[in-house]
């Protein structure tokens, strides 16, 4: 659906991108991850023909963006980082000049009902956006990028200022959208990359680092071996049972939260999967488990290894420690 | 490019600003108008006078006109839609353009309500006169408009677009009062040639002047090409 191949992009002298390629196959949400000054923007501005590249070639299901930008755009809803919202007007208005605007031909009354019924935004389709809320705002944004239905929907940071509710609610509403649209999100919330997304692409420095499937990402999440168990029994014995589980690296006592609980936070081998023996060898004594949570190598840790050089990373890492991050 | 346009000429409409130009431009004009015609220290049917005086009211007005035109777009970022949107950057320069000079055309026909009053109370009227003078007003104005247009498209910031456009038009259509300290006969023939308010003048007279007109056109045509290339360059930049 969306080829990039062998994309530059030079300001000036500045290269903001070197070379990527990658594709996006048909129905799929890509994260498209990075730190800020990767390059994220820089390569949707050029996917959206809001920026020419330097070299390379984009084709959009087919069209080429540069040699047929009109119809490549046509192809394309894209949500920029602040949705373009004219405050004066109301919802209606906006809506219906954006469909005009991409001159769309589906029955226009019908069309952005439907729309508003998927984002939920009836409830405020006459009010000037001036005075609504930010959470309502970016939905008009979304909606705006789905006139059309176009086959491919790019956003960029969608859930940024937005409160917990509205984020898990714009998160089902872009994983409903993946399953007509093709789906480019960019972000930098690792949890919403793994929540949504099918596969991931990571950006650093203007080149791709990693280009993985979500799965595989989780899986290698999964077998990292870090937990934090909470275990109601003597602190003394648990914790050299604990220590005495094959397989285990290191046992850190992190104190009590409540009376007679206390959280241990337990290192093993990695690709070592403990959980199971952990929760035997505690039934067997005769305490009682009350909680126990993978903490794992995160995405956070796996971007910040391929985004970072080496050295650099075991500095941040080193700082965060302590972070709850 | 009809949905920018009437999405131009309605967003002058819901805020303020459309109707600050019209009520501001038509009563300039009237005062203008009474003051130099009708109850001028020697009371005059000679509309010369007036039309002269009008294109000052021009020149201070239009940047209100012009001045959010890009601006305001690239401020809010609403640019981005307009370019990802299936339009091209000569439509919708275009429509731009064009939306701030239909605002404009339409208060100066409206202004043209004063030219009642003469013909209830004056004797002798010059319709060609008048007539070249309206058009010779929609012509510098849509010279104005594509100066304005342009330089809103170069800052975000409306106040700079304003009183840069403001101070761009003061020196383009007043260039030749210059003229009488300028030694150079050559360089006054090129100033005065520049000069909008010296093409102006002609049509005030009842004289219908192609020259001017090719010359309004082509100003109006340079600064469109010129705002198309502003968006061209920041897209390839």
């Amino acid at each position: 659906m969306i080829k990039i191949q062998n994309l530059v992009k030079n300001y000036g002298s500045i290269e903001a991108v070197k070379n990527i390629s990658f594709t996006v196959e048909e129905g799929e949400i890509v994260g498209f991850l990075g730190p800020n000054g990767a390059g994220k923007s820089t390569v949707m501005n050029i996917l959206t023909g809001y920026l020419s590249s330097t070299s390379g070639e984009v084709e959009v299901n087919g069209v080429n963006v540069l040699e047929n930008p009109l119809d490549a755009k046509r192809q394309i809803g894209y949500l920029p980082e602040q949705p373009p919202l004219y405050p004066d007007m109301t919802v209606k208005e906006y809506l219906g000049f954006v469909f005009d605007l991409k001159g769309c031909k589906l029955p226009k009354k019908e069309h952005l009902a439907e729309i508003c019924e998927v984002v939920k935004i009836k409830d405020v389709y006459n009010r000037v956006i001036r005075n609504l809320s930010k959470g309502y705002r970016q939905r008009v944004g979304i909606a705006q990028a789905l006139i059309g239905n176009p086959k491919v929907v790019i956003f960029d940071e969608p859930t940024v200022g937005l409160d917990p509710k509205q984020i898990i609610e714009i998160r089902s509403l872009i994983r409903e959208l993946g399953r007509h649209h093709t789906v480019i999100l960019s972000t930098h919330i690792l949890p919403e990359v793994q929540a949504v997304c099918d596969r991931i692409v990571i950006i650093n420095r203007g080149r791709i680092v990693a280009n993985e499937k979500t799965t595989e990402i989780s899986r290698a999440v999964q077998g990292a071996g870090k937990m934090s168990v909470k275990i109601c029994g003597p602190e003394k014995d648990v914790y050299s049972a604990l220590r005495a589980i094959p397989g285990v690296q290191s046992v850190t006592v992190l104190g009590a939260q409540d009376a007679d609980s206390i959280t241990y936070y337990v290192e093993s081998e990695r690709g070592l999967d403990i959980r199971k023996v952990l929760f035997r060898t505690v039934a067997q004594k005769g305490w009682t488990m009350i909680g126990m949570e993978a903490m794992g190598v995160n995405l956070e840790d796996i971007f910040l290894s391929v985004v970072e050089d080496p050295a650099d990373a075991t500095a941040k890492k080193k700082n965060r420690k302590g972070g709850n991050v | 490019m009809l949905s920018l346009l009437k999405k131009e000429l309605h967003s002058y409409f819901i805020t303020p600003i459309g109707y600050v130009f019209v009520a501001v431009y038509l009563a300039v004009n009237g005062v203008l108008f009474t003051n130099l015609t009708l109850k001028a220290t020697v009371p005059t049917t000679s509309v010369e006078a007036y039309f002269t005086s009008s294109v000052l009211a021009l020149v201070l007005l239009v940047p209100l006109l012009t001045m959010r035109s890009f601006s305001e777009e690239r401020k809010m970022k609403t640019d981005q839609l307009l370019l990802t949107a299936p339009i091209s950057l000569g439509a919708m320069v275009g429509a731009k353009l064009l939306g701030a000079y239909i605002v404009y055309a339409l208060t100066v026909v409206a202004s043209s309500m004063n030219m009642i009053a003469l013909g209830i109370y004056g004797a002798t009227i010059n319709y060609g006169a008048i007539f070249g003078s309206y058009l010779s007003l929609l012509l510098i104005g849509l010279a104005c408009v594509s100066i304005g247009v342009f330089i809103s498209a170069l800052t975000e910031n409306q106040l700079i677009s304003a009183v840069m456009t403001m101070a761009f038009l003061l020196v383009i259509v007043y260039l030749s009062l210059f003229n009488s300290q300028i030694e150079s006969d050559f360089l006054r023939t090129v100033l005065s040639w520049i000069s909008l308010l010296d093409r102006y003048a002609l049509f005030t007279y009842g004289i219908f002047d192609l020259s001017s007109l090719i010359y309004y056109l082509s100003i109006a045509g340079v600064f469109y090409f010129l705002t198309v290339r502003v968006f061209e360059k920041r897209r390839w930049g």
